[in-house]
């Protein structure tokens, strides 16, 4: 926990800053690619680092695909748990509607066990669906899946026996689940991307919202916030902080950081679009996303002023970077951590003081 | 004259599409899939002065009608409702939403062609489909402006196109017809014309 004296004021609002990776496979010095095991553990050496350096979150993706290597985030970030002592330890996301509300709530509530009150569970679809076939869903019933699911994960939170019926798993009648946390809840975001529709779901189950803008100016995303608390507001249920989870690129210069980011990028929208029948990544739209788009690239001083742009435009109190997209050197990523952590941070908190 | 713009789907696409027709001054009707009061209030806030409304009544009201629904749920379009009138088709299949092409869509046969099978009494025109929602937020700008970018279009009636890159025109971008809606292949997930956020000069290299 923080120090009292670090507490802030009602009128100061306390920003968060968080790290997110899925856990994408790593190079060594001579370019050659980590297993998926070494990239894991990597993951956590990373993790560790921005423990240290007093990062407020690390959040790991799920994904079922090679070019990811995490597809348990609850097991990596127990790993996590037993080496680090801050930092919150997040998902970014949990994709429920291919999972099981009443195992995801006793994996968390384990997770939160290790880590002494440290998980938080971020809810979402992502924007893979690998999962669905590998578990047996079909993909149509997405909408379905996920509405249903939510509402029982909602009623586990309160860790008393639950009684449920629905049509997309077996009905509970009186069932408790265990562990108990400590704190008597656990702590709930859930991950949006911009669909109206589930920002009003996030508002419904009084959920933070963590909006992902991967793509785009993110002033496109004022309107959804004020949508937010519009709802929140009709439905009587708290306006509650909202964060942001954007894509970047820290180095020491922004020739460097532009360099690096963009033959990354280039690499993992590529593959990605292979497969959704995208035409190759051009440099102008990367260039577009960079200066005006939702890229956090450059040095630790280009990149604070960006996130500031972001958190007063949006009025968020989290920001969180997802890292080391593509193929990136496990130095160079473990360095974009050290900068984030030691420049980025204290740049922003100062900037944000300031205006 | 287009007055009133009726779009189908009141997801992403649809509701960047009536920020987009209301900044340029036309009415909007917008339906989601169930009841208007569930979009009633993301309506109100998003894209202020439009109207949520059933999907009928959408497809009624518009002088033209955006189809901006799963692809995968086309079989839930009111089409005696869209009887006689222009529709865009601005979806696409998407794996991610639809799942397997081949359960939605016949194999050599373009989602548009499908569609305007499904639709024999209406007059489909394929545009908006192949710009990104965010792009086609970020990127609307008024004729001659510096890098405007283009959307192609595709249909069958001349007449239907050049009203079309009429209404495309005043959302903000420099239209380019392609040709009849069996062109519209080249706009589809996989060609080359798809993803495109590029100027009408790029956009014509890539979908000749």
């Amino acid at each position: 926990m923080a120090a009292e004296g670090a507490k802030t004021t009602k009128e100061e609002k306390k920003i968060l800053f968080g790290l997110d990776t899925f856990g994408d496979i790593p190079v060594d010095k001579d370019g050659k690619k980590f297993t998926h095991a070494a990239a894991i553990r990597q993951v956590v050496e990373e993790a560790i680092l921005a423990d240290k350096l007093g990062v407020d979150s690390i959040g790991v993706g799920e994904h079922h695909r090679e070019d990811f290597s995490i597809s348990s985030p609850e097991t990596v970030l127990a790993g996590i748990a037993t080496r680090t002592k801050n930092i919150k330890l997040a998902t970014a996301v949990t994709v429920l509607s291919s999972d099981d509300p009443v195992r995801v709530f006793e994996r968390f509530a384990t997770l939160d066990a290790l880590s002494n009150g440290r998980a938080q569970v971020i809810l979402g679809r992502g924007s893979f669906t690998e999962s669905f076939p590998l578990f047996g869903y079909d993909l149509r019933d997405y909408n379905e899946l996920f509405e249903e699911k939510v509402e029982l994960f909602h009623k586990l939170l309160d860790e008393k026996p639950v009684t449920w019926e629905g049509e997309t798993r077996a009905a509970l009648k009186d069932a408790d689940v265990f562990p108990k946390t400590e704190s008597g809840r656990l702590d709930v975001a859930i991950g949006v991307g911009g669909s109206p529709e589930s920002v009003i779901r996030a508002a419904r189950y009084g959920f933070q919202i963590v909006f992902a803008i991967i793509g785009g100016a993110p002033e496109r995303f004022a309107p959804y916030v004020e949508l937010y608390r519009h709802a929140a507001e009709d439905l009587g249920t708290p306006v509650l902080p909202i964060g942001v989870h954007s894509p970047g690129f820290i180095a020491e210069t922004d020739e460097e950081a532009m360099e690096m980011a963009w033959s990354n990028f280039k690499t993992l929208w590529d593959a990605v679009g292979k497969s959704r029948g995208w035409p190759p990544y051009s440099y102008d739209q990367f260039k577009y996303e960079v200066a005006e788009g939702s890229l956090y690239v450059g040095s630790p001083e280009t990149v604070a002023q960006k996130i500031v742009k972001t958190i007063k435009t949006l009025g968020a109190e989290r920001f969180d970077m997802v890292y080391g997209g593509g193929n990136v050197p496990a130095d160079v990523r473990l360095k974009m951590v050290e900068l984030y952590g030691k420049e980025v941070i204290p740049r922003v908190r100062e900037l944000l003081k300031e205006s | 004259m287009i007055k009133t713009i009726g779009i189908l789907g009141a997801g992403k696409v649809g509701v960047t599409l009536a920020q987009l027709a209301r900044k340029a001054g036309y009415e909007v009707v917008i339906a989601g899939s169930g009841d208007p009061a569930k979009i009633a209030l993301s309506i109100k806030v998003l894209a202020p002065g439009a109207h949520a409304v059933a999907k009928e009544e959408a497809a009624l009201r518009g002088d033209i009608v955006i189809l901006a629904l799963p692809l995968s749920k086309y079989a839930t379009i009111p089409k005696d409702a869209l009887k006689g009138k222009l529709v865009i088709d601005s979806m696409n299949h998407w794996h991610e939403v639809d799942g397997p092409r081949e359960d939605t869509i016949p194999e050599d046969i373009t989602s548009s062609e499908h569609l305007q099978s499904f639709l024999p009494e209406s007059r489909v025109v394929k545009a908006l489909s192949h710009m990104g929602y965010h792009e086609l937020h970020d990127h609307a700008k008024p004729k001659g402006s510096d890098g405007r970018k283009a959307i192609a279009i595709a249909g069958d009636i001349k007449e239907d196109t050049e009203t079309v890159a009429h209404l495309v025109n005043t959302l903000g971008f420099d239209p380019l017809i392609i040709g009849v809606l069996k062109k519209g292949r080249q706009l589809e997930p996989g060609n080359p014309g798809f993803g495109a956020s590029i100027s009408r000069e790029d956009l014509h290299l890539r979908t000749r």
